[in-house]
């Protein structure tokens, strides 16, 4: 192996680092052989590297959950914090106020954000708190042996104990994130590796809420035909919206546009996705009604469809309604934290 | 053995009918809405102003408009700033309450109210002065009609208040002069216009009295020297500035009362004091969608390295607690301040208690126990709450700061807030520099490893430009390099360190501060706003012939020295818990050894009223009577007194 291989290249304040592999990998997975999320990981541990994400500046934060081990499985440079079942969002923002600077990874699974973290997913949304924001979706339970979460399919039928059928319909998640008020909302599949880089790349590069629902199917309670979290089902019925691009931002590098058929959107950061419609070609990715009627009426043809469904990168996001000075919070010298002794003497007039 | 007794009235400590000079209580009851506080503040401003320390509280029920609320206004040439129950001076503006207000005057008291009420109220008692005012003549003249002016009938709502402070002022001897100050100071600015019409009603009722009542009333004030170099505030203003001047970058909140005038201070404080020359924030708020977020994001900011905090009170904290526990494990700092209500569930929104005490000492699940600094005045909220922030990071943990709704809504004079001379502390944080040689010197970093020996260990934060700086941090058990661990070991020693560290944090905390009457045989203890009942309580008994010794708590985990420095040298020791269930008492009784648990002797105050002087020196004036001076009991087959369902209460086992 060359030199060249061994290292990777971030950028990190302004100057240029070398770093190991191995700043990019992570502890080995004690997930399931053939967990959809295991393959997740590796897509995670490629794009970072194709990317050059900094992993010192980069943190990963999860829930509690199979999905919720994740972050401890690459970028070993990168801290941690695997927090409160649900409540990633919050530990997130909490960072995110702390040091505006970090770019933010939250890791999620389906009972952690549609179960008993809605409302934090929700307000998160609503916030449109720019972090990239990943669903590791199987449709149930598996830390804890199978339980039906709310994206397991109406009808569905318990693994274990009788049998038990599911009765309650299914929450889809991007909806939720566009009602909610993400401004990067797409679906792709665990076994769609071309897809998946390309929509993370592009979710990286995004600058606000960036969601990816990722049906990964669960190997030990979830992966019977005819689950809709099954790698079987997964594979059969991935029906990929677009075929999608990922164009960093390389002044010398054009695309041309063809007519009717290429989509650009260029990010904040002056990179570009580029989608060809394979399907909808009358979908508008940057319309939430033209995405939600799109996730509505594939649920009614009980399709699958995977690609990027809304985007509004012009969309402020949580950290510019806020007005806060560019040193990060955590970073303020002594002598921006407390006012002078004037300043007391000044609030105390009023008593 | 538990017994209870009443409050003993004829130890009140404000003079009764036969009247008095500069010990005046005086009580307003209004409708919530009315726009009453402007004129209740007037009166309280004028006697600060005249030199006579004072106090006021608050009493509303949980409504937003058009129900009774209460203003209780206490001024005492002896200092005295704790609840006194009973008033000599009552103003009924609201007729709904009247008869229930005269009930609870003194004996000798004085009772103004409006002559327009529907049915008279002048024979309720005939112990008491009855003087109906024409309220709404005098403010007709003093502010007459306007008809350019859409808001006139709203204004004169309000203005109608004012004129009580004319009368109350004329009649007690208030002056007029602090009395037009403090109006002023009420409409500053723009709303110099409404200062005048306000200065007018005042004048009326003023001029009424004269005219009307020219002898005045029995309870007079004279102006006096008690109040220089002190400030009237409350308690959350107080702890909002010193979240401001303790450094904290960011406060995560949801609205609860009594703890939501916390934030909504601080936050215009931080935007006033906080923000550059080029407007942008060297803080940030956030007002959470619930308790939940409200501390998911304080401990996110708190691992992140901001200095980060957050006010809530009984509800709030229950809802915190998941959070508070992991904060605790994954040694995260994050400062939380419980102004605390009284529950349980909802309890009673609007009113004080100490009842989160024992839950936020060990808000969690499984091991584990949390600093808790305890405030007894609002120059105490500023100070703590200013160094609730540098404990947090000092010690990588939840800190609480237990403040209640008397403290943290009412007015109280208080000493004038120091300015924090103490450097601000980070704890131990490695940059990647720091990092490096702490590597060199210890060959290698572990997250949770005590290369100090003070249970403290070091961290670095997320963002740190070092190969080795990063590490996981998680809920679940852990070895010192934060890797995953379920071996006993690993989990015994962490809990040990954990100990260890809390055992650290103990000595930096507050000191009890302890006072003592010689010759005491009685201690007293006591805590946060119960200090000023205590401080009362004590004069009262040793009129009684009880001298006492005093220690107040400002902390927990409880002092070392308490049991020897304290609680050794007295027979019985009485703790003061504004809770039914003597939650402090029961602290003491698991902290003390040797026997001393056996000396304490709880005394409570739980039905939502602030705890008065009388609440703590009659019960213990009647369990005293009960004992020779060897320590056994008179009358040891017999409780001393019959108990009762809603006085204050003795217990012991």
């Amino acid at each position: 192996m060359s030199k060249a291989e061994a290292t990777i290249e971030v950028r990190s304040n302004g100057h240029t680092l070398s770093l190991p592999i191995v700043a990019f990998q992570g502890s080995p997975s004690t997930l399931c052989k053939g967990c959809g999320h295991n393959s997740i990981t590796s897509r995670l541990i490629d794009v970072a590297k194709a990317v050059g994400l900094n992993p010192y500046t980069t943190v990963k934060l999860s829930g509690i959950g199979c999905s919720s081990k994740t972050p401890a499985y690459f970028l070993n440079y990168s801290h941690g914090f695997n927090a409160l079942h649900g409540r990633m969002p919050s530990v997130a923002t909490g960072a995110l106020l702390a040091n505006h600077r970090l770019t933010i990874i939250g890791i999620s699974g389906d009972g952690d954000t549609a179960n008993i973290g809605l409302g934090q997913f929700k307000h998160a949304c609503r916030r449109n708190l720019p972090i990239l924001y990943i669903v590791e979706n199987n449709g149930c339970y598996g830390l804890t042996k199978g339980q039906f979460s709310a994206t397991a399919d109406l009808h569905a039928r318990l693994r274990r104990a009788s049998g038990e059928e599911n009765p309650a319909a299914p929450f889809d998640l991007c909806l939720e994130a566009i009602v909610g008020g993400a401004s990067f909302v797409a679906r792709s599949f665990a076994g769609d590796k071309k897809q998946l880089d390309s929509l993370l790349k592009a979710a990286l590069a995004h600058k606000g809420l960036a969601f990816l629902d990722i049906i990964s199917p669960c190997v030990t309670f979830n992966d019977f035909p005819e689950s809709t979290k099954s790698w079987t089902w997964g594979r059969e019925h991935n029906e990929p919206l677009q075929e999608i691009g990922f164009v960093p931002r390389l002044p010398e590098i054009e695309v041309e546009q063809q007519a009717g058929q290429l989509t650009k959107v260029q990010l904040h950061d002056g990179s570009t996705i580029t989608l060809r419609a394979l399907r909808e070609d009358h979908h508008d990715v940057r319309s939430r009604a033209s995405a939600m009627d799109l996730i509505l009426s594939s649920q009614e043809r009980n399709e699958f469809l995977t690609g990027l469904l809304y985007v509004a990168p012009e969309k402020p996001d949580f950290l510019d309604t806020l007005g806060m000075t560019d040193t990060p919070l955590a970073h303020l010298p002594d002598e921006a934290l407390r006012p002078s002794p004037e300043a007391l003497a000044d609030a105390m007039e009023a008593f | 053995m538990t017994t209870s007794v009443q409050s003993q009235p004829e130890m009140g400590g404000v003079a009764d009918a036969r009247g008095s000079v500069n010990d005046l209580a005086i009580r307003v009851g209004t409708v919530n809405g009315s726009g009453s506080q402007s004129a209740n503040l007037v009166l309280v401003r004028a006697l600060f102003a005249m030199g006579i320390p004072c106090a006021a509280k608050n009493v509303f029920p949980s409504n937003i408009e058009g129900l009774p609320t209460w203003f209780h206004i206490r001024a005492c040439e002896k200092g005295y700033i704790g609840n006194h129950p009973d008033p000599q001076v009552l103003v009924c503006m609201n007729e709904q309450t009247a008869a229930d207000d005269v009930s609870q005057l003194c004996s000798g008291g004085v009772c103004i109210y409006r002559d327009d009420f529907k049915e008279g109220i002048g024979g309720l008692r005939d112990d008491v002065r009855f003087v109906p005012v024409p309220f709404a003549k005098l403010v007709g003249e003093a502010y007459p009609p306007d008809k350019s002016d859409p808001g006139y009938r709203e204004k004169l709502r309000k203005v109608i208040n004012m004129v009580y402070v004319g009368v109350v002022a004329g009649g007690t001897g208030i002056e007029m002069d602090a009395v037009r100050a403090a109006i002023r100071q009420q409409f500053p600015g723009r709303k110099a216009k409404a200062a005048e019409i306000n200065i007018a009603a005042a004048e009326a009722g003023y001029a009424w009295v004269m005219e009307n009542l020219p002898e005045g009333l029995p309870y007079r004030v004279e102006r006096m020297d008690g109040t220089a170099g002190k400030i009237l505030v409350e308690g959350n203003q107080a702890a909002a500035l010193g979240a401001v001047f303790g450094g904290a970058t960011v406060l995560s909140w949801y609205p609860i009362t009594p703890s939501s005038s916390l934030a909504e201070y601080a936050e215009a404080y931080l935007k006033k004091y906080r923000t550059n020359p080029d407007g942008t924030r060297n803080f940030t708020v956030v007002q959470a969608e619930d308790e939940l977020a409200a501390i998911g994001m304080g401990v996110g900011a708190g691992w992140a390295g901001a200095r980060s905090i957050t006010a809530t009170s009984g509800p709030g904290i229950s809802l915190m607690a998941e959070f508070v526990g992991l904060a605790y494990f994954a040694e995260i700092p994050v400062v939380i301040v419980d102004v605390q209500r009284m529950g349980p569930s909802t309890g009673l929104p609007t009113r004080t208690s100490q009842g989160d005490i024992l839950a936020m000492h060990t808000l969690g699940h499984g091991d584990g126990r949390h600093i808790v600094l305890i405030p007894a005045s609002p120059a105490e909220c500023f100070a703590m709450t200013a160094e609730a922030l540098d404990l947090a990071a000092e010690f990588q943990t939840p800190v609480f700061v237990a403040t209640d709704l008397d403290l943290g809504m009412n007015l109280w004079m208080s000493d004038p807030f120091e300015y924090p001379e103490k450097p601000i502390r980070r704890g131990k944080v490695l940059d990647a520099e720091a990092l490096e040689a702490h590597i060199q010197e210890f060959g290698s970093f572990g997250r949770y490893r005590d290369v100090d020996g003070d249970g403290v260990c070091y961290r670095t934060l997320p963002g740190t430009e070092h190969p080795l700086a990063a590490y996981f941090t998680r809920g679940t058990g852990h070895n010192e390099k934060s890797g995953y661990s379920e071996r006993p070991e690993d989990w015994r020693a962490n809990l040990d360190r954990l100990t260890r560290k809390l055992e650290s944090a103990r000595a930096s905390l507050p000191k009890p501060v302890i006072e003592a009457d010689p010759d005491a045989h009685v201690g007293l203890i006591a805590y946060g706003s119960s200090h000023w009942a205590a401080v009362e309580a004590r004069d009262l008994l040793r009129e009684q012939g009880i001298p006492t010794g005093y220690c107040r708590l400002r902390a927990l985990p409880i002092d070392n020295t308490l049991g020897p420095g304290f609680v050794e040298k007295y027979d019985r020791v009485y703790v003061v818990d504004q809770n039914r269930d003597g939650q402090v008492n029961s602290l003491l009784r698991m902290t003390l050894v040797g026997g001393l648990d056996a000396r304490l002797i709880s005394v409570t105050h739980s039905n939502g009223t602030p705890i008065a002087a009388a609440d703590i020196a009659g019960p213990i004036t009647n369990w005293e009577r009960s004992f020779h001076h060897d320590g056994s009991l008179t009358t040891p087959s017999q409780p001393p007194s019959e108990p009762r369902s809603d006085g204050p209460v003795v217990s012991t086992e």
